[in-house]
């Protein structure tokens, strides 16, 4: 068995990042000789959620429930996890490359002493199993051997397209309230602020986006890229760099850890174009990268490219599009 | 007043990612001779905190690594911004796999609190920025028996507890936990300091302990790394500065993105 911990968005449908996963979790299957899928889902299925994990092939969907799941502990989501494992007797346990799914990972793979891979991107041989994953901020990639049942890893976001199956699972809900003990609850979510709109759906599927990167200089530096944004209809899609500094809020992050675009143009000002970004936006169809840096790998894998910096270049083509367009 | 909380704080000496970067011929790890050498942002951050703990509650913060001999200059860019003791744990990093390293560290607090000096907090980065293992800090836990919060921005120590908060998939996210306890820090919700140049010259009269590893590592299960290979670019210069403004709405007109 392969189970698969599928992660829910706050209107309870599965994450894109977790299809992938399973995605990820059928070619494996298929290698193995069509090892059954299941999933582990931590709260309720919605009727919307398990079709959509029968259509990616889902065999039995495992959900946890009860007090000791109603807000996160990651203990307390291994704990259960293990109670499905056990169950289930799966030798394969797989998550997407969330925070999330890699803190569960880790506490499985530590109560259960054996090796987890963080962040893999395909798998090389099954006997051995050795996995490739990224390293060195995503500039490398290593082949890591996985000898240890159960097989522990997370898959990096957009590593692979998620895919649904050919074949229909059953994805048969089998209810678990495993009992959680005490200490498994220690460290616990005790509030959660409202979230901020997710607006990362017209990003998604937007014709033009604007990137922003580290190069914006600070919270104060977006201005003229939201002037080119709006002239060109556009959302603002962002680096991690800028989500995490708290620059320009999360929704608006694109890579491996944000949303994937796919617009006609991309055009990313002072985004170096590390390989989490560029699994967000490579297919874009033309991407104009805006760089001081002319060696940067943003740059060196755009279809065109100014370089220069962006509080200078941005303005200009701003006043040049009112000029044409007042002309 | 509450007691003095004495925190460790856990530092990777890593090669720059940002900087090009070779491999060695056996593909064990990067070149060093071609490399810059720093901690993760995540690091910086947990050593901020680190700092910030213990000067709000007069105890003590420590740095640890387990490295190499050169490792021992994040042990003293630790040291620059307010840490002031340190323990360097001398080992080839890229021998020691994850579940080894938490090994090692658990091995320090056991050892230091046998000695009468107990480590009530220990801070580390989310995943270190070579091999991203993800996993280094919640491992440390179990060794020790305490409970881990993973990839807060924001730790403060007030009633002998630990407040810890950070983005989460729903919104902000709020841990309140019991000392002694594991906590790793994700970047964004300190600013590092940068360190004084007093501040440098204390950081080189400061001590540091010097160990051996407490086991023979198991290892990473690391095959190799490899570099993939480099794209052939084709990328069109549009110009350079604000010059480039007419081609690049040329271009616009173009693809026909700038009908209203
Ligand atoms: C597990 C994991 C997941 C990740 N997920 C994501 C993700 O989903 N999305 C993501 O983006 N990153 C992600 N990252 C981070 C990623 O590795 C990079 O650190 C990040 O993308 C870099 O952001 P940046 O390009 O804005 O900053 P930098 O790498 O610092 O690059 C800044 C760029 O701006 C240029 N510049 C500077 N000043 C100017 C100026 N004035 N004008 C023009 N150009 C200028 C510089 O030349 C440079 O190229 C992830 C990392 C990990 C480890
Ligand atoms: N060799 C090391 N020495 C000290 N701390 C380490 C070492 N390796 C990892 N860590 C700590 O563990 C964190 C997570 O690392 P990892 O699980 O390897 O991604 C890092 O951010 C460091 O704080």
């Amino acid at each position: 068995m392969i189970l698969v911990l599928v992660e829910k968005d706050l209107d309870g449908a599965a994450v894109e990042v977790s299809l992938e996963a399973l995605t990820f979790a059928r070619s494996l299957s298929e290698a193995g000789g069509g090892i059954p899928i299941d999933a582990v889902v931590v709260g309720d299925v919605s009727p919307d959620l398990r079709e959509s994990l029968a259509a990616y092939g889902v065999r039995d969907v495992h959900t946890l429930g009860g007090e000791a799941f109603a807000a996160f502990a990651g203990s307390a989501w291994a704990s259960g996890i293990e109670t499905v494992l056990a169950s289930t007797s799966s030798v394969v346990l797989m998550a997407a490359g969330t925070p999330r799914g890699g803190e569960v990972l880790a506490h499985v793979a530590a109560r259960a002493d054996v090796a987890m891979a963080a962040n893999v991107l395909g798998f090389d041989g099954l006997a051995p199993f050795v996995v490739t994953r990224q390293v060195v901020g995503g500039q490398a990639v290593e082949a890591m051997q996985l000898s240890t049942r159960p097989t522990l890893f997370t898959v990096a976001g957009h590593a692979v397209e998620a895919t649904p199956a050919a074949a229909q699972g059953a994805a048969t809900v089998v209810a678990h309230e495993p009992e959680v003990a005490a200490a498994d609850l220690v460290a616990r979510v005790v509030s959660t602020d409202e979230p901020e709109p997710d607006l990362s759906g017209s990003l998604k599927s937007a014709r033009v986006v604007v990137g922003a990167g580290r190069g914006a200089g600070g919270e104060n530096g977006f201005d003229d890229l939201l002037e080119l944004a709006d002239l060109l209809h556009a959302p603002l899609g962002v680096s991690r760099v800028v989500t995490s500094l708290g620059w320009r809020p999360h929704h608006e992050q694109v890579g491996q850890t944000g949303s994937r675009i796919s617009p006609d143009l991309y055009i990313p000002c002072g985004i170096s174009g590390a390989i989490q970004h560029w699994a967000g936006c490579s297919s874009a169809k033309a991407i104009l990268a805006i760089n001081t840096d002319p060696d940067a790998p943003m740059v060196t894998k755009a279809t065109h490219a100014v370089i220069g910096d962006l509080h200078e270049v941005v303005p200009a083509i701003n006043a040049e599009i009112k000029r044409r367009r007042a002309g | 007043m509450a007691d003095p909380v004495n925190v460790l704080v856990c530092v990777k000496r890593v090669p720059d990612a940002t900087s090009e970067i070779v491999l060695t011929d056996d593909g064990q790890g990067v070149d060093g001779r071609l490399a810059g050498f720093t901690m993760s942002n995540h690091e910086q951050c947990a050593v901020e905190l680190a700092v910030r703990i213990a000067a709000a509650t007069g105890g003590e913060a420590t740095v640890l690594t387990l490295g190499d001999a050169d490792a021992v200059e994040q042990l003293r860019a630790a040291l620059a911004v307010g840490c002031t003791a340190a323990t360097h744990v001398q080992a080839d990093s890229q021998q020691f796999g994850p579940a080894d390293v938490a090994r090692e560290i658990a091995a320090v607090v056991r050892d230091h609190e046998a000695a009468g000096r107990s480590h009530d907090l220990v801070l580390l980065g989310n995943d270190a920025a070579d091999t991203g293992d993800f996993q280094v800090g919640i491992r440390l836990a179990y060794a020790l028996g305490r409970p881990v919060v993973n990839g807060v921005g924001q730790v403060v120590v007030e009633d002998d507890g630990v407040t810890a908060s950070g983005a989460g998939p729903d919104g902000f996210e709020t841990y309140r936990l019991p000392l002694p306890a594991v906590v790793t820090v994700l970047e964004g919700g300190v600013e590092p300091r940068y360190p004084t140049v007093p501040g440098r010259m204390k950081a080189k009269k400061v001590p540091i302990e010097e160990r051996s590893p407490a086991q023979e590592p198991a290892g990473a299960a690391r095959v190799r790394w490899s570099l993939p290979p480099a794209a052939p670019s084709d990328v069109q210069v549009l110009g350079k500065g604000a010059d480039a403004a007419p081609a690049v709405v040329d271009l616009f007109e173009q693809l026909g993105v700038l009908a209203r």
